[in-house]
């Protein structure tokens, strides 16, 4: 029997970047992985955290639990969610007081994966196959960077695609200054850190930037486009479904 | 948070737009920080170090009112005095009544941020007693009516040029300075050294007090420190409660860990230790004033503690995306950067304090580097989440996130919303947000474009494409 997974998308994901989530499908099916959507999802509960309203991310964490508890496997296609969910999801558990929540937290965490990181820790694969002719430069977010450890991940994926040339980003390894509701609360220092940023992607020449979180690269791509760079944003699942098979029902955007 | 002019986000404005200031601290922090990489990198058992020297300061502060008692006892039985201060005007008191015992009115000082959290000059400069600070960088900001800006560098802000101009109007004594850097040291040395010799009364931070010898160390670079140490006849050291170790090999964990991570060195220049006091050698009289200052309630919350494991190395300032922005003085605290923004809420806990929670965008940099593991993160978004539960947040704020958090918590309501942004994509996708616009938009416009709606989620696109096909 085919091996299937459950994909958690974000809400981010679903109500602004479909693509990737189409994406990471069709890259999923061509290495003979059946994926599943597990309707009742909605969102991990990291803004609340994030901001300080902790309570309002328990019932978040809830659904979360309810929703994949029956999935064997679960991709979920942001580093920033699958450490959100590493992290807190036990604490936020263990709040509540209910020793049946938290003992299905326990058992569930352990099987959410970050997407490049299921492909090569879990898959142990490298190359999907995929063919991206173009410059591109890799920024690792801070929390599949510092949380998740999954650096390397990413930077095999992308060495393995045909055509592609990954090219030095100076100081990557810098936050970009999204931050959540930092880019707004600190707007002037969110947007201090991201010109940098950009000054470091034009730099390097890119073409295309990619990353494995889609609220990163809005805000990296609000810049470049502000700034008229001509300069594109791709989530990794997006690059690696490349040269695949069409994705079905797609305008060829998000 | 906390809806006021006052704070972080408008004090860091004034020095992002200063390019002077940003251009100093970029240079300064990326040339420290890559030192400290490679001397870090060096130490094959770095994470077994880091991993001793949180266990070390953990165990400390577990048990830290017997540890506290054992020192006094050993401080006392070598001949020195023990002082305790429950806040700022105690410690403030007992140093000054020190010092006019002696019937003295001028005072030595090596480099410590716990007399500056004291507010210790500024005291005793009320009572016609004049502190002169011997560390050249504490010098310069000194002799120029400043704040320090970095725990470590605290003249970090300052370039080579504007600290010859104002050595130049100070204390060159007529001669013409260039901004040669061994000049300009060399014009310190000539104005200290007078100090050193006449001064009768020392006064100084700790780095760490060995609960079982009694023993006090002291590190720095510049050798002046070891000066202040040696030469007056009076000694008066002020640490906070938190600066024990429990035995001399417990402190040489923290010899290898702070001078790789602070100055990126593999050892430490000058390291003072004393145990009291012997006769013909040194200081004749040793007082060590403990302080609490805010210290044994930040002790009291299980998840904010850990910021009293900090050694002060600063490698987190260094690292900061954020501080290498703002400098210092933003944070509008003794404790800057990342750590400050731990500390001083629940040390100070005053109005512009309560900001510094927000001040990180929590990428974690200062988590990777903390020779402590101090997960500074983690502490931001505790203390996010406590400044709010104590009411410090707009009404606006509160209602905004209880609607999300009511709308995300099943699919049905957040399909509601989404079909809801769906259906008026046309229009979102076309409104052109300026910088103008009121709240959140107007502030994400400052600088970036808005993304775009896509024609479908991909929840619907699911359920035409997958769910139909029965797949």
């Amino acid at each position: 029997m085919a091996r299937t997974l459950s994909l958690f998308v974000s809400c981010f994901n679903d109500t602004l970047y479909p693509k990737t989530a189409k994406s990471a499908e069709v890259v999923l099916n061509s290495l003979g992985i059946k994926v599943e959507f597990p309707r009742k999802q909605t969102c991990c509960g990291q803004i609340h955290i994030n901001t300080g309203f902790a309570s309002g991310a328990i019932p978040l964490m809830r659904n979360f639990i309810d929703t994949f508890e029956a999935s064997e496997e679960i991709v979920a296609l942001s580093g920033s969610c699958t450490a959100m969910i590493r992290e807190h999801y036990q604490d936020l558990a263990e709040r509540t007081h209910d020793s049946g929540l938290i003992a299905r937290t326990e058992e569930l965490v352990p099987r959410v994966f970050e997407f490049s990181e299921y492909l090569t820790n879990v898959l142990g694969i490298t190359d999907v196959g995929a063919s991206y002719p173009h410059r591109v430069v890799y920024h690792p977010t801070c929390h599949s960077l510092r949380s998740l450890h999954i650096y390397d991940s990413a930077v095999r994926l992308l060495c393995a695609v045909k055509g592609l040339e990954l090219v030095v980003l100076p100081y990557a390894e810098q936050c970009c200054g999204f931050g959540g509701t930092f880019s707004i609360k600190n707007s002037a220092m969110s947007a201090a850190i991201l010109a940098d940023k950009v000054g470091n992607i034009v730099s390097a020449r890119a073409e295309t930037v990619v990353a494995l979180d889609n609220s990163c690269l809005m805000h990296i791509s609000g810049a470049l486009r502000r700034n008229n760079t001509g300069i594109s944003v791709m989530h990794l699942a997006e690059v690696l479904a490349h040269g695949l098979e069409a994705i079905e029902g797609t305008d060829g955007q998000n | 948070m906390v809806k006021t002019k006052i704070g972080f986000p408008s004090s860091s404005v004034r020095q992002i737009n200063n390019s002077q200031l940003r251009a100093n601290l970029k240079a300064a922090t990326s040339a420290i920080r890559e030192k400290r990489a490679r001397v870090v990198g060096e130490k094959e058992d770095w994470e077994e170090l880091r991993r001793k020297g949180e266990h070390v300061r953990d165990e400390i502060l577990n048990n830290l009112d017997s540890y506290l008692m054992q020192l006094e006892r050993s401080v006392t039985a070598a001949g020195g005095i023990v002082h305790w201060a429950r806040d700022s005007a105690e410690a403030n008191q007992i140093i000054l009544s020190l010092v006019q015992g002696h019937g003295e009115t001028e005072v030595i000082k090596v480099k410590s941020l716990t007399t500056d959290e004291l507010g210790l000059n500024e005291f005793l400069a009320q009572h016609e007693v004049t502190a002169f600070e011997t560390d050249l960088a504490e010098l310069i900001v000194q002799l120029a009516h400043d704040k320090p800006s970095h725990i470590l560098v605290p003249a970090i802000h300052k370039n080579r040029s504007e600290i010859r101009d104002l050595f130049q109007r100070t204390i060159a004594q007529g001669r013409v300075l260039s901004n040669e850097p061994a000049e300009l040291a060399e014009t310190s040395r000539l104005y200290l050294r007078q100090k050193f010799l006449s001064s009768k009364i020392a006064i100084s931070g700790v780095n760490f007090a060995v609960a079982d010898t009694g023993t006090v160390c002291v590190v720095e670079s510049e050798g002046n420190g070891r000066m202040c140490l040696t030469l007056p006849k009076v000694l008066i050291s002020v640490m906070g409660i938190e600066k024990i170790v429990p035995g001399p090999d417990d402190l040489a964990i923290f010899l290898e860990l702070l001078p790789r991570s602070s100055t990126g060195e593999r050892m430490n220049p000058y390291t003072s230790l004393w145990t009291g006091v012997y006769p013909g050698d040194g200081p004749s009289e040793f007082h060590l004033v403990i302080l609490d200052n805010g210290r044994s309630r930040v002790l009291a919350d299980p998840i904010g503690r850990q910021a009293l494991r900090c050694i002060r190395c600063s490698a987190c300032l260094n690292v900061c995306p954020v501080y290498e922005r703002s400098g210092g003085h933003a944070y509008d605290s003794v404790y800057p950067g990342p750590i400050g923004a731990i500390l001083s809420p629940q040390l100070f806990g005053t109005e512009s304090s309560l900001s510094l929670p927000w001040a990180s965008t929590l990428c974690g940099a200062c988590y990777e580097v903390c020779p402590v593991r101090i997960n500074i993160p983690q502490v931001l978004v505790h203390l996010r989440e406590k400044v709010i539960s104590q009411g410090h947040r707009s009404r606006t704020e509160a209602m905004s996130f209880g609607l999300i958090s009511f709308f995300f918590q099943t699919s049905r309501r957040f399909e509601l919303l989404q079909n809801i942004a769906t259906r008026f994509r046309v229009l979102i996708n076309h409104l052109h947000v300026s910088k103008s616009a009121p709240g959140a938009l107007g502030k994400w416009a400052e600088a970036r474009e808005l993304p775009q709606l896509p024609r479908e989620t991909f929840r619907l696109w699911w359920r035409r494409n997958r769910d139909k096909n029965g797949k």
